[in-house]
């Protein structure tokens, strides 16, 4: 089996999205057009990005019926199959993020840094404060200093200086924190957190199998929700999870995999409620 | 000597206080940066944009209208480029705005950030409604105010004859020439800079601004009283007469008070 099946196709699926709306830029392709913010699908169906809209709505502007719509499509995808499936599958910023990290471990800057400096519910307070800020300045804050945006527009429009952004948070994530971006700022990835709490796509934890070699840790951007390797077998039931299967694919011992969250008897186990 | 022993309720407290303090630095910085990338009010919008207050809560920044524009005059603003960030925008001298009858930028607009009731008028579209600016004329650099002959940009306006018209008068330095210099009108004027890309000077003696940039304010001070329309403003007036201390008196009195005038 290939290891990097995953990563892979997560990079394929990354790539064709971009390739799509540049192409619908260029040459006019109808598939897929707009960006990340709000698109049209097959020049019908109304695609928006949830969290832009929560935004405008807290800064006063009217809802337009089409990106509400599109709204609420992407919003109850994602509450399916995994909030972060976002961040892992379609957001450009990860391909930049993972490069960062990949080099990290190559460069062995992990084995330096072993305690994580920073908190990671930093990410909820931006997300709460881009709400707040929102509402006081009566502009979408978050919008309009995004680096996510900067870049995913800048390869449909025209960059600018908006690298810049980019290579800071790609030097910030390499020399300072470790998923400095991702796993600790990011009110989008906070908010797709939140939103794929209660999803159906899981990374299942099967502890017999488990030779605790630990390298999912060691590749996880998320590695706290996999505290239960080596100890339970179960689900990894945090919505901070990327469903990115970095952890399924590296495990020689197939210990982990992808599973269909099982409602019904956690319910009857008491573990949500 | 003893350290001193944190309770677990203090430290509750402590920590609270310190997201707290960290939370007000972050919001203080952010703001004053969102200020600063949204703040540029000499920004040229689609047609139809709402007044900008409402247009920067509105554009969700999706370029939907830049791809509709087929002669590229739109762009989204990227850092450097001074705009309020990834809002759409237009540089009349580069590409004006070639005002599209069925004005493709609008309708593809998700948001209504371009509201297209601004240029409908009995249920048809009609781009001469749009407003986007508002052309002005340097007249110590029009060389049509120098004397030279010049109708370019009169030439070049969708609205000719209307937006721009050119006023004509004697040319005393010479004695035998005539003055045509170019003079817009506000009211059917687009703002589509079409004027601006054609003025032959190096720098563009005509230019687009926005409406609120270019435009002057009367108040209610000021009527018309010769034109009736122009007296309905009387109704609805807000300004209220100052009262200060002379007022109390009858003017022809604070008039002829030298009090204090021609004491020394
Ligand atoms: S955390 Fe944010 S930047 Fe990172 S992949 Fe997710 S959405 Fe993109
Ligand atoms: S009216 Fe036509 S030229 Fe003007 S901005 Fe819209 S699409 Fe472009
Ligand atoms: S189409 Fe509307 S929302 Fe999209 S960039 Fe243009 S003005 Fe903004
Ligand atoms: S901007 Fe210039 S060309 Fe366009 S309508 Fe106004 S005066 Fe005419």
């Amino acid at each position: 089996m290939i290891k990097n099946k995953y990563l892979i196709q997560r990079r394929v699926v990354q790539i064709s999205i971009l390739f799509l709306y540049v192409a619908a830029n260029i040459w006019g392709w109808k598939v897929l057009t707009g960006n990340l913010s709000t698109s049209v699908f097959l020049e019908k169906i109304p695609l928006s990005d949830p969290y832009a809209v929560l935004q405008m709505f807290f800064s006063g502007a009217l809802i337009a019926s089409d990106i509400f719509i599109g709204a609420l499509i992407i919003f109850i995808f994602y509450a399916l199959v995994g909030g972060r499936v976002f961040c892992s599958w379609v957001c450009p910023m990860n391909i930049v993020t993972d490069l960062s990290n990949f080099l990290r471990r190559r460069l062995g800057f992990n084995q330096i840094q072993k305690r994580q400096p920073a908190s990671r519910t930093i990410r909820y307070w931006v997300l709460g404060l881009s709400l707040l800020l929102s509402f006081i300045l009566a502009v979408p804050a978050f919008e309009f200093i995004s680096p996510i945006s900067m870049l995913h527009r800048g390869i449909i429009f025209g960059i600018g200086l908006g690298w810049a952004a980019v290579l800071i948070i790609f030097l910030f994530d390499l020399f300072v924190l470790k998923n400095g971006w991702c796993g600790h700022i990011c009110p989008l990835g906070a908010f797709y957190s939140l939103v794929g709490k209660y999803s159906l796509v899981r990374v299942e934890h099967n502890e017999s199998k488990c030779t605790l070699c630990m390298k999912c840790k060691e590749v996880c951007p998320e590695s706290q929700v996999l505290f239960m390797v080596g100890k339970s077998s179960e689900q990894v039931l945090s919505g901070e999870c990327t469903n990115c299967a970095r952890c399924v694919e590296v495990c020689d011992d197939d210990a982990l995999n992808f599973s269909i969250r099982n409602l019904i008897e956690q319910k009857k186990q008491g573990e949500i409620k | 000597m003893k350290k001193e022993v944190v309770s677990d309720r203090r430290r509750f407290f402590l920590n609270m206080a310190r997201a707290f303090g960290l939370a007000t630095l972050g919001a203080l910085t952010w703001s004053a940066y969102v200020d600063e990338v949204t703040a540029s009010e000499l920004t040229l919008r689609p047609p139809a944009a709402l007044d900008e207050e409402d247009f920067l809560k509105t554009c969700i920044k999706c370029g939907m209208c830049v791809e509709a524009c087929p002669f590229d005059t739109l762009s989204l603003a990227k850092p450097g480029d001074n705009k309020p960030l990834g809002t759409p925008y237009f540089t009349p001298r580069d590409i004006p705005c070639y005002m599209c009858p069925d004005i493709p930028c609008v309708p593809v607009c998700p948001t209504n950030a371009l509201d297209i009731t601004k240029v409908t008028k009995n249920n048809k579209l009609d781009i001469n409604m749009a407003q986007m600016g508002v052309a002005v004329v340097d007249s110590k650099n029009c060389i049509a105010f120098w004397g030279i002959q010049c109708d370019a940009c009169y030439r070049a306006c969708p609205i000719l004859g209307d937006a721009i018209t050119i006023e004509y008068s004697k040319n005393e330095r010479t004695g035998k020439h005539a003055f045509m210099k170019p003079v817009v009108n506000s009211d059917s004027c687009t703002g589509c800079g079409l004027c601006e890309k054609a003025c032959v000077t190096d720098k563009a003696a005509i230019f687009v601004l926005p409406r609120e940039v270019a435009l002057g304010k009367v108040g209610d001070y000021y009527i018309k009283g010769w034109d009736k329309a122009d007296e309905k403003r009387l109704e609805k007036v807000t300004s209220e007469t100052t009262k200060t201390e002379i007022s109390n008196r009858k003017a022809v009195d604070s008039l002829n008070d030298m009090e204090g005038l021609l004491n020394d």
